[in-house]
């Protein structure tokens, strides 16, 4: 049933080597605190952490006891703390507290702050405010690079959403840029560059200088990866915004995947990999109850081998095979389980009538039922971010005509969740048309200007709107079906979407591919409101070879959804490529919206 | 070939010196020598001149003329000396003049004249007058030795790092020592002084008696001691005219000679060559000129004028007033070639090749010769090393042609070392050259290595040689042609009188984008010369905004500053200026500038979120931006406040900007979220329980819940609840009351604005069959199906979906029928599915 990949497609490179680093590095860090030490993880970094070295190898690094950073008063003992977190004032500010509190106790211990991945100036400030820059010694744990599969590269940043898209703060592009950075010195030269976005461009302007500086590491190296496609998440807003239902998607939404593990209340927390669920993962679901029933009367039947065997044939089964049944049984009874809670909160009415709605938004008809449908849901007060999230599918697939009244009945704190938003445009409010025109006219009058970059920043708000009517027409992304979609055989990536749309974001990527620029995508990406930041970028000296030319790594800057995911695996095996993934987050439509929203602390 | 060796000279039986002229001099002295302070600096570096010293005791209203020749005696600069009386010259180790007044003031000159900098070697030296000084080399760099009028000596080993050290006192010392020097051993830099009959030897804790090893008897006093380049050698001439070398250690003798000469020598140097067994002295006196070694005669030479040495790592050099010398021991490679009847087989090699131009069969002799001997290999080694000691270009080239004569007759010869050594000679003649005036030997110019030489011909200027020689040895751009063109940039930027826009061009016409040229160092030098605006303009060529800001900030630029920042991209260094800002403008300014540039907006706005909430709502007030300064007092009044009067406040300041921001909708909300406030306040005292922070519908639930019905109605109508969600809102309620007859009593009250569908639903969420199948039969027409599926009545929905004849329901009853119970339904639906298709 897992769509096996086409006999040319290429290798892809061993990210394992990523780890190695990562893990060499902090270990050093560790060894520059000779001694007994006690570990501070900031909840965010433990995850990622135990990817890169498990508690045994921070013992054996003298790492006597981990605490959690919070706010609470810390009740180690040892002469040495150590902190690992990400460059966050509140931490900074934790720390203080705990410095200060040890001077005024007359308490003289040593402190080293890890930043990961990166130290902003910010910190260091606050850390000077505090009058504690003295007392503490700053590292930086340059790890932004977590391989998550074979194919997923995951900077574990999902803060960067929030602070790019709604704060405008462009603290982590650097980052991005040293991790491509990296993966351009490890992998050697990307021969295409494509991208669309504001802080895709960005994002490669300043990695390409960069790679000037340094000229010369990479030169003369062979490209393993021969395109790198780089877009930002407002791009496409609608996709991330739907509801899954590829397997490991729905998981994701259902019990959320965090770093590659799953904690369901069912599943305990289990590890989302392994044989059986890389045979299911990019399936839709409605497949995978029937793929795991075959996978378990096919397990039976190997069970049942067992009978009619003699005494050294049963001795070779359980020596050799019994261990390798149980785990795969084991496995098996894990998706079920998985599938099984899935479906009771799946598939009842409720679920098919949401997808329906969503698929008649998408599709852009029904729009007064839907209305009406996604009325009865804030009626309801079900659950706000779901009400939410159905506002902004509605507000972005319908232009901004958002027919149902916003309503603050929720708390004053939606007040201002509605006020971010709207900022980032995920909801867009009618606006009258002549408006909007006077501000694009201005802006475009300006735009060889180095001002307009300003004007169009101050304007953005206003200016954005969506076309995803007219995207949709012009992208085909509501493939024509006749009959009934078969699941089991897609035809195209909207299986992803049950075949109701093909996700924009991938289409955009097929597209771009497909004609090797942005050539006759032009209107394409003047709806897009894309005009100044989609681009083309070759390599004249083709030294790639034909394979690296297969393999492309595609950025998400905002986070991708495992369905994109999926749905781009699936173009790879139809095309012979192979897509490495490289996210600043892996997302979907509820930490979308919880990002944006304002919570009472 | 004997005419060559005419100049060689034994000493003993192993060693031979040769002098050479390296150039004759027309440096147009006015004066003696001897009425000269003289300076040399070592690897062929310049000459300092100063006339008229004071020992001379002139006319003091004449002031002396410092002035600085190359080797070859070019004039580099010449300067009226101005300040005080100077003891002391000497060069450091980057070619700074450093010259040593009596006061004990060190001025610092370069190779040009232009003044750099000036210390002091402290104030005992300033009370006590310096009676001596010396500059001398450490592998730190140059230090100063300073001998006082109170008989103490103070020193620093690197002027580049000053630190003093006061030397132990010499008990009982009361006049001048007869002659001194500084020594270098084991990386610590001593005084050896001599006093009388006595040698001491003073370290930075203690003072030592000394004798050294081996000496003749009857000295009384030492008149003057030399030491060797490397510190490794020490010679010492005694009042006898005795001479004796040892080890600097002075643990072991190395020979001793008696030239019979009382008289003071006027220099004594050593002359030797690394790695060579041979030593030898020099010593100078007026017109005599001696080197003496291991052996029982010297080797004289006549001294026509005032004569200066300047010891080297691998000989002596000598200059007068016309002319320029080199003396130093014969190498061996050229030893063996050129000494007279010598078989070696570099000399036959030369001697075949001679033949084989002369298109002589010798030539096929001599190379035979060779050949059975097996010596080719060495033949050519030789001939190549020896050109490389050779000063004249004729007889270099006539060796390396050996050389490659040789090479043609071995099969695997490595040509590295031939291409090298051709490459070494030509830039070596081309630095030798009378304009150029660096002498430098072979040996030398390797210990120097070419990135020094370049330094050195970039000190004098000599960009256009500098780059040539990089090109020609194929140099890394960022090591050679880019560092160059740098220097040349940051000399170019002091000419002040060239325009702004000109130097900026020529500048930038010539570096283009050369690699490795960082624009923002050239700025700085021009910044440094009080050229600020061309310091703007050369930043404007600098490729890594990163580069230009810190200097932008220095200069007080701190907006321009800031948008290079902007254009960076690196956040970090956006910060930096803006706190640089923030300190450097008032409030209202630095708000302006902020205003301007969204980006650093966006970040401050960020920091002050955490760290300084008052300044993010005067920076919302400076813009006027009502809307977010809404929102900043709508999270005031949950996250800040605790006070309900304080959190009403806050929401009464968040509407009144909301209204300013013709955002009614929001302002209307806030109103309402201070009423709720208001009256949830009121409900707690009235009813108790907990009702603050709850929102409206939550409220209005836990209203219902507490069973004060006509409480929560009255809520929903001053708060204009929608009719459908009040109905949703009570139903959900009261079922979760389980009041099944208060909900029977609701549903009846008027016409259910939701239709009765949800009503089966939410009892059947509670599990009551009973009470939905009640409200099932209400369910209007549309949704009967529905209805009846949900209560579980299979049947019935069957027949409904037939009367209404829809496909869609009937397709959804069908699915609702599961095996045994429903066959008879199921066939039912069949039937009426097959008799619709008939009609």
């Amino acid at each position: 049933m897992a769509f096996p990949h086409r006999p040319d497609a290429p290798e892809l490179p061993d990210f394992s080597m990523l780890k190695r680093l990562a893990r060499d590095q902090l270990i050093y860090l560790l060894e520059q605190l000779p001694g007994k030490k006690d570990l501070f993880i900031e909840a965010d970094l433990m995850s990622p952490l135990d990817r890169i070295a498990n508690v045994s190898i921070l013992k054996q690094h003298e790492v006597d006891k981990l605490y959690k950073v919070e706010n609470k008063p810390a009740l180690s003992s040892s002469e040495q703390l150590c902190f690992l977190v990400r460059p966050r004032i509140k931490n900074m500010r934790y720390i203080a507290s705990l410095v200060n509190a040890d001077k005024l106790a007359g308490r003289t211990r040593k402190y080293k702050v890890i930043f990961s991945p990166q130290k902003f100036y910010a910190c260091e400030m606050v850390l000077e405010e505090e009058g504690i820059y003295g007392d503490v010694s700053c590292d930086e744990w340059a790890f932004s690079l977590l391989p998550l599969d074979v194919d997923l590269l995951s900077m574990e940043l999902p803060e960067f959403f929030r602070d790019y898209f709604l704060e405008g703060d462009q603290c982590w592009i650097n980052t991005v840029v040293q991790a491509l950075h990296l993966l351009s010195t490890l992998y050697g030269p990307f021969p295409n560059c494509y991208g669309i976005g504001r802080c895709a461009k960005m994002a490669y302007e300043l990695w390409r200088n960069l790679e000037e500086e340094e000229d010369g590491e990479t030169k003369g190296r062979r490209p393993e990866i021969g395109h790198i496609f780089l877009l930002d998440r407002d791009v496409d807003f609608v996709t991330a915004l739907c509801s899954q239902v590829v397997y490991e998607g729905l998981v994701d939404d259902t019990f959320r995947i965090k770093c590659g593990k799953c904690h369901g209340p069912l599943l305990g927390t289990s590890h989302m990999a392994g044989l059986v669920f890389n045979e299911i993962r990019n399936e839709h679901f409605s497949n995978v109850f029937g793929f795991l029933s075959q996978k378990a009367r096919n397990l039976q039947a190997q069970y049942d081998r067992r009978r009619g065997m003699d005494i050294k044939q049963m001795k070779n089964f359980v020596s050799q095979e019994l261990k390798g049944l149980k785990q795969e049984h084991r496995l098996l009874s894990l998706h079920i389980g998985a599938c099984e809670s899935i479906m009771k909160k799946k598939t009842k009415q409720d679920f098919q009538e949401l997808i329906k709605t969503e698929h008649a938004l998408l599709e852009g008809f029904n729009i007064r039922e839907s209305t009406s449908y996604i009325e009865e849901h804030i009626d309801r007060q079900v659950s706000p971010i779901e009400s939410l999230r159905l506002m902004c599918l509605l507000s972005i697939t319908e232009n901004g005509d958002a027919r149902c009244s916003l309503d603050t009945h929720y708390g004053p704190e939606h007040l201002l969740t509605f006020s971010n938003l709207r900022r980032a445009g995920l909801l867009t409010e009618q606006a009258p048309g002549d408006t909007l025109t006077a501000v694009e006219s201005k802006v475009s009058k300006l735009v060889t200007d180095k001002a307009a970059g300003k004007i169009t920043d101050a304007f953005s708000s206003l200016a954005k709107r969506s076309n995803f009517r007219a995207i949709s027409k012009k992208l085909n992304l509501i493939p024509r079906v006749d009959g009934e979609y078969d699941l089991k055989v897609p035809r195209d990536m909207a299986y992803v979407f049950s075949g109701a749309y093909v996700p924009l974001s991938c289409r955009i990527i097929e597209q771009v591919l497909e004609r090797r620029s942005w050539q006759g995508l032009d209107e394409v990406v003047r709806l897009l409101n894309c005009s100044d930041f989609a681009f083309t970028d070759m390599t004249k000296e083709d030294k790639a070879s034909s394979e690296s030319l297969r393999l492309i790594l595609v950025v998400f800057l905002g986070g991708c959804t495992f369905s994109e995911i999926s749905a781009l695996r699936f173009l790879g095996r139809e095309k012979g490529y192979r897509f490495i993934f490289l996210t600043t987050a892996v997302t979907n439509s509820a930490r979308l919206m919880e990002a944006m929203s304002e919570v009472k602390a | 070939m004997d005419c060559y060796t005419a100049n060689w000279n034994p000493l003993g039986d192993s060693a031979f010196y040769r002098k050479y002229e390296l150039y004759s001099m027309d440096w147009d002295l006015k004066e003696e020598l001897r009425d000269c302070l003289v300076a040399a600096a070592p690897y062929g570096g310049p000459i300092a001149l100063l006339r008229n010293p004071w020992r001379k005791e002139k006319a003091a209203s004449v002031r002396p003329v410092l002035d600085i020749y190359s080797a070859s005696g070019i004039p580099l600069a010449s300067l009226l000396w101005k300040s005080g009386p100077v003891v002391s010259l000497g060069w450091s180790a980057e070619e700074e003049l450093l010259c040593v007044q009596e006061d004990g003031a060190v001025l610092v000159y370069g190779l040009h004249g232009d003044f750099r900098r000036h210390f002091s070697m402290g104030n005992e030296v300033l009370q006590n007058r310096v009676l001596d000084a010396r500059i001398f080399h450490t592998e730190f760099g140059s230090g100063v030795a300073i001998l006082t009028g109170a008989h103490r000596f103070t020193l620093s080993a690197n002027v580049g790092d000053l630190k003093l050290r006061r030397m132990p006192e010499v008990p009982g010392l009361q006049s001048a020592p007869s002659c001194w020097t500084a020594l270098c051993q084991d990386r610590v830099a001593h005084i050896l002084l001599a006093v009388g009959p006595d040698l001491y030897l003073l370290d930075h804790a203690a003072c030592s008696a000394v004798t050294p090893p081996g000496l003749a008897p009857g000295v009384s006093s030492f008149l003057q001691m030399a030491v060797s380049f490397t510190y490794r050698h020490l010679a010492l001439f005694t009042d006898t005219g005795y001479i004796w070398m040892g080890t600097a250690s002075l643990k072991e003798k190395l020979c001793e000679f008696n030239c019979n000469i009382r008289a003071p020598p006027k220099q004594m140097v050593w002359c030797s060559r690394p790695r060579s067994k041979e030593r030898a002295v020099v010593v100078a006196w007026e017109r005599r000129l001696m080197v003496v070694g291991d052996a029982s005669e010297s080797i004289q030479f006549v001294l026509d004028e005032d004569s200066y040495l300047v010891p080297e790592l691998d000989g002596v050099r000598i200059f007068s007033r016309s002319t320029h010398e080199f003396l130093h021991e014969v190498p061996a490679a050229s030893e063996e070639i050129f000494k007279i009847a010598s078989m070696a087989p570099g000399a036959l090699l030369l001697e075949a090749q001679k033949e084989y131009e002369k298109e002589s069969q010798k030539a096929d002799e001599y190379l035979r010769e060779i050949q059975e001997l097996g010596q080719l290999t060495q033949a050519v080694q030789q001939c190549i090393e020896a050109a490389g000691h050779e000063h004249q270009p004729d007889m270099q080239k006539s060796l390396l042609r050996a050389a490659s004569f040789g090479k043609c007759f071995l099969d695997r010869f490595p040509p590295d070392s031939f291409v090298h050594m051709c490459q070494d000679l030509r830039v070596l003649n081309a630095v030798r050259d009378y304009h150029i005036g660096i002498p430098l030997t072979y040996s030398q110019y390797k210990q120097l290595t070419i990135q020094v030489l370049l330094d050195r011909l970039v000190l004098r200027r000599l960009y256009p040689l500098a780059i040539q020689i990089c090109e020609y040895l194929r140099l890394p751009e960022v090591q050679g042609v880019s560092r160059i063109l740098a220097h040349w940039a940051c000399y170019k930027v002091q000419q002040k009188d060239v325009s702004d826009e000109d130097v900026a061009r020529a500048i930038n016409q010539k570096l283009g984008d050369t690699p490795g040229v960082s624009y923002s160092d050239i700025a700085a030098r021009a910044y440094g010369c009080g050229r600020t605006e061309l310091a703007i303009k050369l930043l404007e060529y600098e490729p890594r905004s990163g580069e230009q800001v810190p200097l932008l900030l220095k200069m007080k630029r701190s907006k321009l500053a800031l948008s290079k920042a902007i254009e960076s991209g690196d956040t970090d260094l956006v910060f930096t200026v803006l706190l640089h800002l923030k300190n450097e403008l008032n409030r209202g300014d630095f708000f302006m500038t902020l205003r301007n540039q969204p980006m650093a907006l966006s970040l401050y706005r960020q920091f002050c979120k955490h760290q300084e909430l008052e300044t993010l709502k005067d920076l919302y007030n400076q813009d006027d931006n009502h809307q977010e300064l809404g929102s900043f007092h709508i999270r005031a009044s949950y996250a800040a406040e605790e006070r309900i009067e304080g959190r009403v406040a806050a929401l009464q300041t968040a509407a009144d900007a909301f209204y300013k921001a013709k955002n009614e909708f929001a302002a209307k909300a806030t109103e309402d979220q201070m009423r709720l406030l208001r009256l949830q306040r009121r409900l707690e005292d009235e009813l108790g329980g907990q009702f603050l922070d709850l929102s409206l519908h939550d409220t209005v639930t836990t209203l219902i819940l507490g069973g004060h019905n006509k409480r929560a109605e009255q809520l929903a109508r001053d708060f204009r609840i929608p009719d459908k969600r009040l109905w949703w809102l009570k139903l959900t309620a009261l079922a979760d009351l389980e009041d099944w007859e208060e909900l029977e009593k609701f549903s009846k009250s008027k016409k259910s604005p939701i239709g009765y569908l949800p009503f089966v639903e939410i009892c059947m969420k509670q599990h009551n069959k009973y009470e939905a199948k009640k409200y099932a039969s209400r369910v209007g027409p549309e949704q009967k199906v529905k209805a009846l599926l949900l209560v579980g009545d299979v049947a019935q929905a069957a027949d409904v979906a037939i009367e209404h004849r829809n496909e869609a329901e009937l397709s959804l009853v069908l699915s609702h029928c599961t095996g045994a119970t429903d066959g008879a339904t199921a066939d039912k639906i069949q039937r009426a599915r097959a008799q619709a298709q008939k009609k």
